[in-house]
């Protein structure tokens, strides 16, 4: 027997079991890459998930897998998913992307929603956060802050929502602040707490006093905290816990409102594929308490800045901007549109190293 | 590039620590897998240690009695697998791999309360005059007690399985299963102890990564290092001095790779992060080309049915 027409007959006899009482119900799937613990990123989708819970209560079922790996792995976790009756599933994580579009093409009933991927299928809708309005003013506070002029960056791997976070941190931290220097450590890994940790520890050891992290844990905070004056930023989650030092501000993701929204348009048959892509101004993103660890005049301009991304009266990609070989990209005033920030693959003029490829 | 960015003091020194939870884990694998057992559990055992440990530590405001903890946790945890594959006589694949599983999920139920708490820090040991020593001193007498612990039991493996009568029983146990029985050994205690010391270990090991690496507690925070322990043991051909070896590799390569990313070294990114992986297997399989090979009871089901 082939392996589809398994699949198929297991759907068949799955379907039959579960269809004479799973009619009223409708079941939401989630694939998260780390464990629900962390602290971080997969936290703060289970908080919505559980938000979603709340919202519609028995009208809803709601399943979860957690440390799912990237790959091919995470494709078998989603067929599963859709075997046993997800109507609707997000699998929330940037590697996802190509097992979320497979698994889809066969089963076309199911919705997925995927999040920070770029590619779409009618039964596949994509939803982003705009973390970069959040890294501009991560980057504003780190180049005030700094004194020995290095930034230490930990950066997961070299995908474009990484790429835009340096870009941004960068750019707003060299304004204010022109000798800055990015040092980046890619981990290779979304979730380690003890390679993070190390990451961290080097880049305190070759000078760096503010460290900023796009990897899931808590670890680099607590090697910050072990090590002493050196701030640092909560990332995806408000990471409270390591306040008012070393974590001075934070960028926090509130999925919730999204996917209530989302879980209601299944429930109403209104849903249809998009491509979401909020920020600070519909409050996708957060920015988490600035401590009084940052000096007051430092803080009013973080929080002027944060007024200005959301009302959208400020794009923090806005030219003059030149990429990291020199040539333009940018001009005076333009504004980088969102097709290019989407695939952004290239750092702006003045961040050392190379891209991996 | 600037390549004085990177301290070679420092560099050394992290990588005695960041070399201890893997080498903790292995050694204890080392003396399981001798004794003719395959325990595929040793990531399940870690997190429980960890776990454990952090939640003694926490409670005791003791790192010391956290570690003792964190033993007692993983040797607990590891009764299980005794339990499945010498008294049910179950599978030893797949008792290790529920291990493994159920260990993660009992340490995030353990560890619900303890996100987010600060342990209280293992000191440096005090070594007096040796610490000063310039450049060796940092590098070698500067750590943590448990560093030095985890290279005395390297070393009391390696002594009790090459000199001793007890050593040599246990290898006995372990090449041939049958014939230490017809000698009148006790198979199945003798193994039962080694999981226990080998869960010990585990348990040690992760505790380590809780309670000094990192310091805190996150649900999953040992992310693989047991089955890197695991391979590290097949790779050092089940000799306690290669698995130090390949641990201080592993260990060191992989902190050399992030400060040399640090640094901004013209290597590309992606053959840094995986030159641990690499660079200890060459050097393991490289030296493994003696006739060293696998116990001969290893992962087979000891039944005395006569």
């Amino acid at each position: 027997m082939s392996f589809t027409k398994l699949m198929a007959t297991a759907a068949l006899t799955l379907g039959l079991a579960t269809g004479a009482f799973a009619q009223d119900k409708t079941k939401v799937g989630f694939v998260f890459v780390g464990p629900v613990g962390d602290g971080g990123w997969t936290y703060e989708h289970n908080q919505a998930r559980l938000a979603v819970e709340e919202e519609f209560g028995d009208q809803v079922e709601t399943v979860f897998v957690e440390s799912v790996a990237e790959g091919p792995d995470s494709e078998r976790v989603m067929t599963q998913m859709a075997l046993d009756g997800a109507d609707l599933i997000f699998t929330t994580s940037f590697g996802y992307m190509d097992p979320t579009i497979n698994v889809a093409a066969k089963f076309p009933d199911v919705k997925f929603e995927h999040a920070t991927g770029y590619k779409r299928a009618d039964n596949v809708s994509t939803y982003s956060a705009r973390f970069y309005e959040g890294r501009a003013i991560q980057g504003h506070i780190a180049g005030s802050m700094t004194e020995s002029n290095i930034i230490g960056y930990i950066g997961s791997f070299p995908i474009p929502e990484v790429i835009r976070g340096i870009n941004s941190a960068f750019i707003h931290a060299k304004k204010v602040n022109p000798d800055v220097e990015f040092k980046i450590i890619w981990a290779y890994t979304w979730f380690d707490p003890a390679k993070e940790a190390d990451a961290a520890k080097v880049l305190i050891e070759q000078g760096a006093d503010v460290i900023l992290q796009h990897t899931d844990s808590t670890a680099p905070q607590a090697a910050a905290q072990e090590a002493g004056d050196v701030i640092t930023f909560g990332q995806a989650s408000d990471m409270f816990q390591y306040a008012p030092l070393p974590r001075v501000s934070s960028i926090i993701d509130d999925w919730a409102p999204y996917y209530i929204a989302r879980t209601k348009a299944v429930m109403d048959g209104t849903w249809t594929s998009t491509d979401t892509w909020d920020g600070i101004g519909p409050g996708m993103v957060g920015i988490g308490e600035i401590t009084d660890a940052v000096p007051a005049d430092v803080k009013d301009e973080a929080l002027a800045l944060k007024d200005a991304i959301a009302s959208g009266e400020y794009h923090p990609f806005t030219g003059p901007l030149k990429k990291q070989d020199g040539s333009d990209w940018l001009a005076e005033g333009e504004v980088a549109d969102d097709g290019t920030l989407a695939g952004m693959n290239f750092y702006v003029e003045g961040l050392t190293g190379e891209i991996p490829q | 590039m600037d390549l004085s960015v990177i301290n070679p003091i420092l560099l050394l020194a992290a990588l005695m620590s960041a070399a201890t939870p893997i080498l903790l884990a292995a050694t204890g694998e080392l003396v399981v897998e001798r004794a003719g057992v395959l325990n595929l559990g040793v990531e399940g055992m870690m997190i429980v240690g960890a776990i454990a440990g952090f939640i003694v530590a926490v409670n005791t405001g003791s790192p010391a009695l956290g570690f003792i903890g964190a033993a007692a946790g993983g040797a607990v945890l590891s009764l299980l697998f005794v339990f499945l594959t010498q008294v049910a006589l179950a599978n030893q694949v797949a008792s290790g791999l529920g291990l493994t599983l159920f260990g993660l999920g009992l340490s995030a139920l353990m560890g619900q309360s303890y996100v987010g708490v600060k342990p209280p820090r293992m000191g440096d040991l005090n070594l007096g005059p040796l610490s000063d020593i310039p450049v060796l001193g940092p590098i070698l007498f500067s750590h943590d007690a448990m560093v030095y612990i985890g290279l005395l039991i390297v070393a009391g493996v390696w002594t009790t399985l090459k000199y001793t009568r007890a050593g040599l029983v246990l290898r006995a146990v372990g090449e041939n299963h049958d014939a230490a029985h017809a000698l009148g050994y006790k198979v199945k205690r003798i193994r039962a102890l080694a999981i226990l010391f080998g869960g010990a270990c585990a348990g040690m090991g992760g505790a380590y990564i809780s309670l000094i690496r990192v310091p805190q507690w996150t649900e999953g925070m040992t992310a693989g290092v047991g089955w890197i322990a695991l391979a590290l043991v097949v790779f050092a051909s089940w000799k306690p001095w290669r698995v130090l070896l390949g641990a201080y590799l592993f260990g060191g390569i992989t902190q050399l790779q992030l400060n040399l990313q640090g640094a901004g070294v013209a290597i590309p990114v992606e053959y840094l992060a995986m030159s641990p992986y690499i660079v200890t297997i060459i050097v393991l399989v490289t030296l493994s080309a003696d006739k060293s090979r696998a116990p001969g009871s290893l992962g087979r089901i000891f039944h005395a049915s006569h």
